[in-house]
């Protein structure tokens, strides 16, 4: 961590879009957890999703970026094909 | 208009900003500070000022948009008192907060209620805490000068955060003084055209001011803006310095007058010391070694350079034009027996409350303050640490 010797003066910020730098995903509760067998790969969950973290893969599949996911259950309410549950963090 | 002119204090302290070349005024007009910004709005429709005046619909919008312009680089000007400065408080915070070298012209008016439009110094005091730089002068050359001086030690990279020139309301602010203007070649040798902000909004290089600063970070923003009044001590002696050189006219952190063998020194801010200095030259010619110490820099407040200029007296008799229910005093008496704490042997502190809303401050109540503090001086004992002069009890 940098002394208040070291930060930029002010509250500035001086490189643009540095917010993927500071992860969120530890304000998390709950976590989604994606059945894959359900899921109909609509997209609506990455589309509801308030911080992009609903992320494909290479081989087109859907998962959660925990590294940002804040745990809210927007994609789970949203999900037509109830695909998603959230999970208490530290349960199975 | 340059050289000495008989002028009204308001258009001394406009003159001010058109000379440093301002580049935003954005303001909300507020008895007795209308006159500033009413005489700026001519300069600009008029074009002898090159600059934008942003017209808004509050004091909290006017600061506001401040603070936007200064992000964005531009030299910033705004001015007001009383109601008008507790609706910009917040944003104070967000202008020191981003480290905006925005100037404010305070002023000085009395808060509601009752409603008051007279001078006292309730109103900037109040924000004495939101890291604004604070002068307070005594006359219309004062408020000219300092105004200048705003903007060189606000901008100063050392320093960067907001800077109030407060001059009393009506006593300076509507009277016609005579004030030793300087022009466009002369100012030129003192502050350039532009302001070289240290970081500023552009679309060609992105960067976020005032963004969230969490428990894991705020403590070192908040301890920046501490050294920046720290420098800004040193910057403002600087500045005064180089003005004085020029120029010929220096103010320092305070003015002494008639203190070096006084028993008692009454401590003044604002207009008043020029009614004191005529009460201690009476009490004087009575052989009563009275003087008096005008505090001028406020914030930051110089304790260790007050407490050496006063340390030889008995006692020391604070004036304030400001009231703060539930406190031990006013707010020039707290601070100036909480700087002299370390000094065992140091003199007697007094307190007086006076001139609240208006209420002139007499040579007969200087007269009164010194008699008891000259009491105090002789006894050794204080029958009341602080009270009101000129109340009818």
């Amino acid at each position: 961590m940098k002394s208040w010797r070291e930060i930029p003066t002010g509250s500035t910020v001086l490189e643009p879009g540095n917010i993927s730098e500071y992860k969120t995903g530890g304000w998390r509760t709950f976590r989604p957890v994606i059945n894959h067998e359900k899921c109909i790969k609509c997209l609506l969950c990455w589309l509801y999703c308030p911080d992009e973290s609903i992320v494909i893969t290479e081989k087109g599949e859907f998962e959660v970026d925990l590294d940002y996911c804040k745990g809210c259950g927007i994609c789970a309410k949203e999900c037509p094909k109830e695909a998603i549950t959230m999970v208490r963090e530290g349960q199975e | 208009m340059t050289g000495r002119v008989g002028i009204e204090v308001s258009a001394a302290v406009a003159e001010a900003v058109k000379l440093v070349d301002v580049d935003v005024v954005s303001a909300y007009p507020i008895t007795p500070q209308t006159h500033i910004v009413e005489r700026l709005a001519e300069l600009i429709a008029n074009g002898e000022l090159d600059a934008e005046y942003i017209n808004v619909e509050s004091e909290h919008s006017a600061l506001s948009a401040c603070v936007g312009a200064s992000a964005a680089g531009a030299r910033t000007f705004t001015a007001s008192n009383s109601q008008g400065l507790a609706l910009m408080h917040e944003i104070l915070y967000v202008a020191s907060g981003c480290r905006l070298p925005i100037v404010l012209a305070i002023v000085n008016r009395a808060l509601s209620a009752p409603i008051n439009i007279w001078c006292d110094h309730q109103d900037s005091l109040g924000a004495r805490d939101t890291g604004c730089v604070q002068v307070y002068v005594e006359d219309g050359q004062e408020a000219f000068d300092s105004t200048l001086q705003a903007f060189k030690v606000a901008e100063d990279q050392r320093v960067l955060l907001p800077f109030m020139v407060c001059l009393d309301g009506f006593i300076l602010s509507h009277v016609i003084e005579s004030v030793n203007l300087l022009d466009e070649e002369e100012i030129k040798g003192f502050i350039k055209s532009k302001m070289k902000p240290k970081y500023r909004l552009d679309p060609d290089k992105p960067i976020s001011m005032g963004v969230v600063g969490g428990p894991d970070i705020y403590s070192e923003f908040r301890r920046q803006q501490e050294e920046a009044m720290r420098n800004a001590k040193k910057v403002i002696l600087e500045v005064d310095e180089e003005f004085g050189k020029l120029y010929g006219r220096r103010y320092g952190f305070f003015d002494s007058y008639r203190i070096k063998d006084a028993d008692v020194i009454l401590l003044t801010m604002g207009s008043m010391t020029g009614t004191a200095r005529v009460a201690v030259d009476k009490l004087r010619e009575n052989g009563k070694k009275v003087g008096i110490l005008k505090v001028r820099v406020f914030r930051p407040f110089p304790y260790r350079e007050i407490c050496d200029a006063v340390k030889g007296a008995k006692v020391l008799a604070t004036v304030d034009r400001n009231i703060e229910p539930g406190a031990f005093g006013g707010v020039l008496f707290t601070e100036v027996r909480s700087a002299l704490h370390k000094y065992e042997e140091g003199p007697h502190v007094v307190g007086f409350i006076t001139g609240l809303g208006g209420r002139d401050v007499t040579v007969s109540n200087f007269m009164t303050m010194a008699e008891k503090a000259l009491r105090v001086a002789e006894t050794g004992k204080i029958e009341r640490v602080y009270e009101f002069i000129g109340l009818r009890e």
